[in-house]
């Protein structure tokens, strides 16, 4: 089963949100069309609107996460939905017995939707694999496999400041090799039309035959930022450094750390993302993340708008006639 | 009993034997092929018109459940369903729980196959205490009870002076060493093989160097000790390429390869199928092609199931929680067929993988039908299709990424000394 059939109905509608991978340029693009409309919501004195009024979704969180759960609670909240977020923690020792029977308790209560986070990389292709056919699941990020909601909020970020992903060259820079918002956007992006792709890291960092992705490799930070439009940057964890990946955080801002100084050679109107939490210096200097051409705290208000036009878009597939 | 098995296709690898006659079979041996023997008066015919008559196959590894680890499959239901496949020989690597480290839980596997009787089973011993691979296990004691060899099955040595040691003693002991090749660090984080298609998924890989590391260490050291070594479920080219430099050398040295790694590559995991979570991982078309060449040309000698029958749950799960493993014993022969098919191998190698070359590497007395050998014998029909299905498997693991897939190839009997263990007409499940 590929991941477009199981994330598609029969018309071709979202059923899922599980990756990017396998999903049509038509769909990533009434995606942010959507999101367009979702925007302004926020801003307004009445930040509902009524659409999935009635819905219950729960949010399953078996990773911690605090930035992703609230966008999504928010997003929820804002299509007055009814909303329960369970935070189920540490699961990297639970076995997929309870997973089961977790989804298993949450059917029998009648829930809609489940948001779900996992630090197994295929566990929402799992869940939703196993879900009776009314619940919709949303992938809000599987082990280092997809964060399809990112990416979306990604590249909406990236069409406001640019429009045309043809014309544009994208570096995403830092841990590829864990990072599932790079594996999301690197598909986005590429289903977008992107011109080019550029992954920058160590080699350590760097998976295996990335290129299949379609991306350009590089080592070096400087000839990886020349000319580009637009420069993802990826959260080093900690316990990186712990491991034989790197040898020190500091080395690793010393070669890849974005700076005013090393963001030069990007074009003069390059964007700067960065999925956050941030490590200032770390992966990024604090006069880059706070300067004009970060965009990252927009990310963060978009990313509510994005997570509502994905919810309604997999509601609506399920909405079916009501029984007289 | 005697049992006149007749007009079939009789074929026998290790004497490079191949036609239509007839086998005679009395008190639990093979007596004579072709001319009936003076005064023989058989209790039981089998008309095998248009089948193949085979020595029973030996599969150098199945695990037979039994203890905690795979409730649900015991040494009952997994003969039954090795007798099903045509599998009178079989080895139990020594992982089971608990650890086959010491003569007692031998004797219990073997009894336990005695009172069951549909088909041999013999053990490996432990190499180290627990499989720790700190300790020497008691070899000489687990050569006494029957072990056929020793084996830290799927637990890396990673001490080097405990494995040269190992080698060493078990030297001493006369039994051969079976080796399952990889590297504990370079393979501890993974699931799949580590390439495009771990990079995709984002689960993390097993590089081929996790197997080449270590069996490069690995023949270095039978190289200092002489000891005879066999290498179990091989997964890469460049391993193989190594192993045949080896051979050339003189080594004394041998290896296995499974069937399902013959025909599925990392790209079957599609998007994470559990059932195809196995290690070593399925790895690439390139080495998938060089292990099928390897068994062409002998430099794998054998084809074994590595059958790891497991309940619905171990398998339930996303897919880096999943337990590796394939149920595979009723796929062996039919399988194995396919790469005749295909023109892979021909059908005295294919066959002899399974036979004679594969009781050769633990020199064990099975694998063909010479006169007065004891009479393990299976009949097949070799275009008879059937759907692999939950059903059409009598293991009690369901565990099969062929599930669902027809398959060419059938085992209508099966003879353990001289007694038919297996009988479509009789113990058949339920018809294609």
């Amino acid at each position: 089963m590929t991941a477009s059939n199981i994330q598609l109905d029969e018309q071709g509608r979202l059923k899922h949100f599980l990756s990017i991978e396998g999903l049509p340029q038509g769909l990533l693009l009434e995606i942010l069309s959507t999101t367009e409309g979702f925007a302004p919501v926020g801003r307004r004195p009445v930040k509902k609107v009524p659409l999935l009024r009635g819905k219950t979704i729960v949010n399953l969180f078996f990773e911690p996460s605090t930035r992703t759960r609230i966008t999504f609670e928010l997003a929820a909240k804002r299509l007055s939905a009814d909303v329960l977020t369970l935070n189920i923690g540490d699961s990297s020792t639970r076995k997929g017995e309870s997973l089961l029977d977790t989804l298993r308790n949450l059917e029998a209560m009648h829930c809609d939707m489940l948001v779900i986070r996992h630090d197994c990389s295929g566990a929402a292709h799992f869940i939703a694999s196993h879900v009776c056919s009314e619940v919709r699941v949303i992938n809000a990020g599987d082990g280092r496999h997809a964060h399809p909601t990112q990416a979306m909020l990604d590249m909406f970020t990236i069409r406001r400041a640019k429009s045309d992903f043809a014309a544009l060259c994208v570096a995403i820079v830092g841990d590829i090799a864990h990072s599932r918002v790079a594996r999301s956007d690197i598909h986005a992006l590429k289903t977008l039309g992107t011109r080019e792709v550029r992954v920058i890291g160590p080699r350590t960092l760097i998976p295996p035959e990335i290129e299949t992705l379609g991306v350009h490799v590089y080592h070096d930070l400087k000839s990886g930022l020349q000319d580009v439009d637009a420069i993802i940057m990826l959260r080093l964890q900690n316990e990186r450094m712990q491991g034989a990946l790197l040898p020190s955080a500091r080395e690793f801002f010393d070669l890849y750390g974005l700076t005013e100084e090393r963001l030069a050679v990007a074009k003069p109107d390059a964007i700067v993302l960065h999925p956050g939490p941030i490590n200032r210096g770390v992966e990024i200097d604090s006069q880059v993340a706070n300067g004009p051409r970060s965009v990252i705290l927009q990310q963060v208000s978009y990313g509510i708008a994005v997570r509502m036009a994905v919810m309604s878009m997999v509601m609506s597939s399920a909405a079916k006639p009501e029984p007289h | 009993m005697a049992l006149l098995i007749t007009n079939g296709r009789v074929i026998d690898p290790a004497k490079g034997f191949d036609e239509v006659t007839d086998l005679y079979v009395s008190a639990r041996n093979i007596k004579s092929i072709g001319k009936a023997p003076q005064g023989f008066r058989p209790e039981r015919i089998i008309d095998a018109s248009h089948r193949v008559v085979s020595p029973g196959f030996v599969d150098l590894s199945a695990r037979l459940g039994g203890g905690g680890a795979e409730h649900g499959a015991t040494i009952v239901s997994e003969t039954q369903a090795a007798a099903h496949a045509g599998i009178t020989t079989l080895c139990c690597p020594p992982d089971t729980t608990p650890v086959l480290d010491i003569p007692a839980v031998a004797e219990l596997i073997h009894r336990r196959a005695q009172l069951a009787g549909l088909a041999k089973v013999r053990c490996l011993g432990a190499l180290t205490r627990g499989l720790g691979g700190e300790q020497l296990a008691e070899m000489y004691a687990l050569k006494a009870i029957g072990c056929v060899g020793v084996s830290n099955a799927g637990r890396a040595v990673y001490n080097t002076e405990v494995m040269r040691r190992a080698l060493e003693y078990a030297g001493t002991c006369g039994l051969p060493v079976v080796l399952q090749p990889e590297d504990y660090w370079l393979g501890r984080l993974g699931h799949m093989h580590e390439g495009s298609v771990s990079t995709r998924l984002g689960i993390p890989g097993i590089p081929a160097t996790a197997e080449t590391v270590a069996l490069s260490r690995d023949l270095l050291l039978v190289e200092q000790t002489g000891v005879r070594t066999h290498f179990a479920r091989l997964s890469t080219a460049k391993a193989v390429e190594l192993l045949a430099q080896a051979q050339a050398q003189g080594l004394p040295v041998s290896a296995d390869v499974t069937i399902h790694h013959l025909h599925l590559t990392h790209d079957a995991i599609g998007d994470f199928d559990s059932m195809c979570s196995v290690r070593p991982p399925f790895r690439t078309a390139a080495d998938r092609k060089a292990l099928r060449a390897a068994v062409a040309r002998g430099v794998i000698a054998a084809i074994c199931s590595d059958h790891q029958p497991h309940d619905v749950d171990a398998k339930t799960a996303p897919f880096g929680a999943t337990e590796p493993g394939v149920s595979a014993l009723e796929l062996l022969l039919p399988l194995t067929l396919e790469l005749v098919r295909g023109h892979v191998l021909d059908l005295s190698t294919a066959i002899g993988a399974i036979t004679c070359r594969a009781a050769r590497v633990l020199g064990m007395q099975a694998g063909t039908l010479e006169i007065g050998a004891s009479a393990d014998v299976c009949v097949f029909d070799p275009e008879r299709k059937w759907t692999v299905t939950e059903d059409t498997l009598l293991s009690a693991g369901k565990n099969s990424p062929f599930l669902g897939r027809e398959l060419v190839g059938k085992v209508t009997h099966t003879v353990v000394g001289g007694q038919v263990v297996f009988d479509e007409e009789v113990n058949a499940p339920a018809a294609p």
